[in-house]
C-alpha cells in the first residue's frame, strides 16, 4: 500500500510542474499591463517603468518564472491589488466555504445516486428504475446556475422559506469560531446549534442545486455498473450457492460494482469545482470561486493565478485520493502498482 | 437404481423471451438421477443442457420461464418452491459448478472468504469456525499449501486451481447432487483429467449423485454411469454408457459418435453432423427436431412421439430407431 501511495505520488509531480508553468505563462498572456493598471491612469511612463521593475517584469521571462518558483516556494502567491491582502490568505480563508459547499453537494449527490442506481438495477423495469431514469434526465439537462437561480426564486422569493442567498451566514449570527473553517462542524464543536442550523439553512440550496446536477452521472454509472455485475459469471454462482439477496447484492455485486462510481465521483467532483464559480455568483458565496470571478473582472491577476493554481493542486490530490480508494477496493489494483 | 431416484424431472419445459420471439427452449423433458449415479447430459451447444440445469435449480435468466413440469428432489418440488426456501437448498443440498472458473468467481474475494460465506450461510460452520472450515475444505479439493491459498484472490490462481475453489465451494455443506456445467472446458487437458478425478473421487466418497454436462461423449464415457443425449430441447436418447457407444439406437446419436475421435481414428474418418439445430422460434416445429437434419426421415417423423423402451434401461425418442 505504502509503495502504490508513493508510485503514486511520484506520477502527480509532472502534473504539478506543468500546471505552475502553465499558470505562469497563463498569467503573462494574459492582455493589460499589470504595471499601468496598478500605476493609475494618470501615472507618467517614468512612474510606469519604477512599478515594473519593482514587481520584476522588466526582467527577461526565464527570470521572471525563476522569481514565480522561489515565491511559491516560500508560500507566497503575490498580493491582490483589491483587497490588499496576500492571496495566499485570501485563498486560505475562502477555501473552506467552497469546500463545504462542494464536499455536502457530494454527500448529498452520492446518498441519493448510489442507493437509487443500484435499487434500479436489483429492480430493472419497476417504478424506482423509471424513476432513476427521469432524475438522470432532469439531472444533466438543468445546469448549476439555472437551478441555483431558480431555487432562489422559488424556495427564497415565493415560498420565503430559505433564508437569503448571501453568504454563509445569517448577517445576525456570529460564526462559529475558527478551528475547521467548516461552519457546521465548527459550530457542533462549541455546541452552537443555532449557528449550526443557521448555515445549513444557508447551505441548503446551493449545495442542492450541485447535488443535482452531479446525480445524474451518479446515478446512471451505479446502475449501469450493478447491471454488467448482476449478470456477471460469478453472481449466478453465488446464486447457485444459495447465499442471501443481501449478500449477493452488497458483498458480491455492489463492491465490485463501485468501481467506476468511484472513478465518476471524482469526475463529479472536478465538475462541482468548477461548477462553484456558477453557484458562488448566483449566492453571494464567499468561497474562492467569487475571489477569482471578483479578481478576473478588476483584471487582478495574482488571484487568479493563485485560484487556477489551488483548483489545480486540488484535482490532483482528489485523483491521487481516487487511485488509493480504487487499491484499497480492487486486490487487483495493488499488484500493478 | 433401485429407490427413489435424488432427482426426477418430469415434463419440464422452459420458454425464453426474446425481442425476436418466444424460444422454447426446452420441450417435456425427463431426467432422471438414482442417488449416487453419475449421468452425462450430452449435446451440441445450443441443446438446452445447461437450461436444464438452471431450470432445476431455479437460477434460469429473468427472460427464461418454466411453463410445465415438476423437478423431484428430496421429496420437494423444486419447481414449484418459493424462491426463499430454494435458496436454502441450493448450496447445501444441491449444488453446481460452472466453466470458466476464473469469472464465476469473485475477483476482489478472498476465495477461502467465499467457501466461508457458504459454510455460514447454511450454518455448516459459525463465523468463527468459518475460516477454519474453508481450509479444510481447500485441502478436500487437493490444494497444496490450503492455509496460504485461502488468502488469495481468483487471479493469484490458475485456471484449474480456480476449479478446486468452486467445486470446495459447491462441495462445502455435503450435498446430496452436484451439477457440473462444463466444468473442464476452457482447462488444458492434463488439468482436465485431474478435475474429474477429483469429482468422481469426492462424488463416491460421499454417495453425491452428479449430473454432469458436457459436449465431449469421450470424457461422457470414461466417467458416467449413463448418458442422456439432448437436441434441440429433446431428450432423444438415454442409456448406460458402454451401451450407448456399443449401439446407439438415435440417428442423432450415432452422428455424434461419428463426430467423437477415438483412439483409432483419423482425422479424416471423423464425420460432422448435416445441418443446423432448429431455429426454436418456430411454431411450425415437427415432433421430432431432427428429422430435418435426419437421413432417414420418413412422412410419419411429424407426429408425437415419446421416448420408448427398446431394451434394458435404454430409452430413445425416434420413431424409426437403428
Amino acid at each position: 500500500m505504502l509503495n502504490l501511495l508513493l508510485s503514486r505520488l511520484a506520477t502527480a509531480i509532472p502534473s504539478v510542474l506543468g500546471v505552475i508553468v502553465v499558470t505562469f505563462l497563463l498569467t503573462r498572456l494574459l492582455p493589460g499591463d499589470p504595471a499601468a493598471y496598478f500605476a493609475g491612469l494618470a501615472a507618467t511612463p517614468q512612474a510606469v517603468a519604477e512599478i515594473r521593475a519593482k514587481l520584476g517584469l522588466d526582467k527577461s521571462l526565464p527570470e521572471q518564472f525563476l522569481v514565480y518558483v522561489q515565491d511559491l516556494l516560500s508560500g507566497n502567491l503575490g498580493t491582490s491589488l483589491t483587497t490588499g491582502q496576500p492571496v495566499t490568505a485570501d485563498i486560505l480563508t475562502r477555501l473552506p466555504a467552497s469546500a463545504e459547499l462542494t464536499l455536502l453537494a457530494l454527500f448529498l449527490a452520492a446518498a441519493i445516486a448510489i442507493p437509487l442506481g443500484v435499487l434500479a438495477a436489483v429492480k430493472q423495469g419497476s417504478w424506482i428504475d423509471h424513476l432513476c431514469r427521469i432524475v438522470t434526465t432532469a439531472g444533466v439537462s438543468l445546469p448549476v446556475f439555472f437551478t441555483g437561480l431558480l431555487f432562489a426564486y422559488v424556495f427564497y422569493y415565493l415560498l420565503q422559506i430559505a433564508p437569503a442567498p448571501t453568504g454563509r451566514l445569517d448577517a445576525f449570527l456570529t460564526p462559529p469560531p475558527h478551528r475547521t473553517g467548516f461552519y457546521l462542524i465548527d459550530s457542533l464543536l462549541v455546541r452552537n446549534t443555532e449557528a449550526f442550523w443557521g448555515a445549513l439553512a444557508q447551505l441548503a440550496l446551493p449545495a442542492a442545486s450541485m447535488a443535482i446536477f452531479s446525480l445524474a452521472p451518479l446515478a446512471r454509472m451505479t446502475r449501469g455498473s450493478m447491471l454488467s455485475v448482476l449478470g456477471g459469471d460469478f453472481i449466478r454462482t453465488a446464486r447457485a450457492s444459495g447465499l442471501a439477496p443481501r449478500t449477493v447484492i452488497f458483498t458480491y455485486a455492489f463492491r465490485n460494482a463501485v468501481l467506476p462510481v468511484i472513478t465518476v465521483l471524482g469526475m463529479v467532483f472536478s465538475f462541482l469545482l468548477g461548477a462553484n464559480v456558477l453557484v458562488e455568483t448566483v449566492f453571494a458565496w464567499p468561497g474562492i470561486g467569487l475571489y477569482a470571478v471578483n479578481a478576473l473582472l478588476t483584471s487582478d491577476y495574482a488571484p487568479v493565478q493563485g485560484f487556477v493554481l489551488t483548483m489545480a493542486v486540488l484535482y490532483i490530490t482528489l485523483n491521487l485520493a481516487i487511485d488509493l480508494l480504487y487499491g484499497l477496493v480492487d486486490p487487483r489494483v495493488r499488484l500493478d502498482a | 437404481m433401485t429407490a427413489a431416484p435424488a432427482l426426477k424431472v418430469e415434463n419440464l419445459s422452459v420458454e425464453f423471451r426474446t425481442r425476436a420471439g418466444v424460444v422454447r427452449v426446452l420441450e417435456a423433458v425427463d431426467l432422471e438421477v438414482g442417488k449416487g449415479e453419475t449421468v452425462a447430459l450430452v449435446g451440441e451447444s445450443g441443446s438446452g443442457k445447461s437450461v436444464t440445469a438452471f431450470a432445476t435449480m431455479g437460477i434460469l435468466d429473468p427472460a427464461g420461464r418454466v411453463t410445465s413440469g415438476s423437478a423431484m428432489f428430496g421429496g420437494a418440488d423444486l419447481l414449484a418452491l418459493p424462491e426463499r426456501e430454494l435458496a436454502e437448498l441450493r448450496g447445501r443440498e444441491l449444488s453446481m459448478i460452472f466453466q470458466n472458473p476464473r469469472t464465476a468467481l469473485n475477483p476482489i474475494r478472498r476465495v477461502g472468504q467465499q467457501i466461508a460465506d457458504v459454510l455460514v450461510r447454511h450454518g455448516g460452520a459459525t463465523r468463527a469456525q468459518a475460516p477454519q472450515a474453508a481450509i479444510e475444505m481447500l485441502r478436500r479439493v487437493r490444494i497444496p499449501d490450503p492455509e496460504r491459498r485461502a488468502r488469495a484472490y481468483p487471479f493469484e490462481l490458475s485456471g484449474g486451481m480456480c476449479q478446486r475453489v468452486m467445486i470446495a465451494i459447491a462441495l462445502a455443506c455435503r450435498p446430496s447432487l452436484l451439477i457440473a456445467d462444463e466444468p473442464t472446458t476452457g482447462l488444458d487437458v492434463t488439468t482436465q483429467a485431474v478435475i474429474m478425478d477429483l469429482i468422481g473421487e469426492l462424488a463416491r466418497e460421499s454417495g453425491m449423485a452428479t449430473v454432469f454436462i458436457t459436449h465431449d461423449l469421450a470424457l461422457a464415457a470414461e466417467y458416467c454411469d449413463r448418458i442422456v443425449v439432448m437436441h434441440a430441447g429433446h431428450i432423444v436418447e438415454s442409456a448406460p454408457s458402454a451401451q450407448l457407444f456399443a449401439g446407439a439406437r438415435h440417428p442423432y446419436t450415432a452422428r455424434l459418435l461419428a463426430a467423437t475421435p477415438g483412439e483409432t481414428d483419423s482425422l479424416q474418418g471423423l464425420q460432422s453432423i448435416p445441418g443446423n439445430l432448429p431455429d426454436l422460434r418456430r411454431t411450425d416445429l415437427p415432433a421430432c427436431r431432427y428429422s430435418e437434419r435426419c437421413e432417414r426421415r420418413k412422412p410419419e417423423c411429424v407426429s408425437p412421439l415419446a421416448l420408448a423402451k427398446v431394451g434394458e434401461r435404454h430409452l430413445v425418442a425416434c420413431r424409426f430407431p437403428l
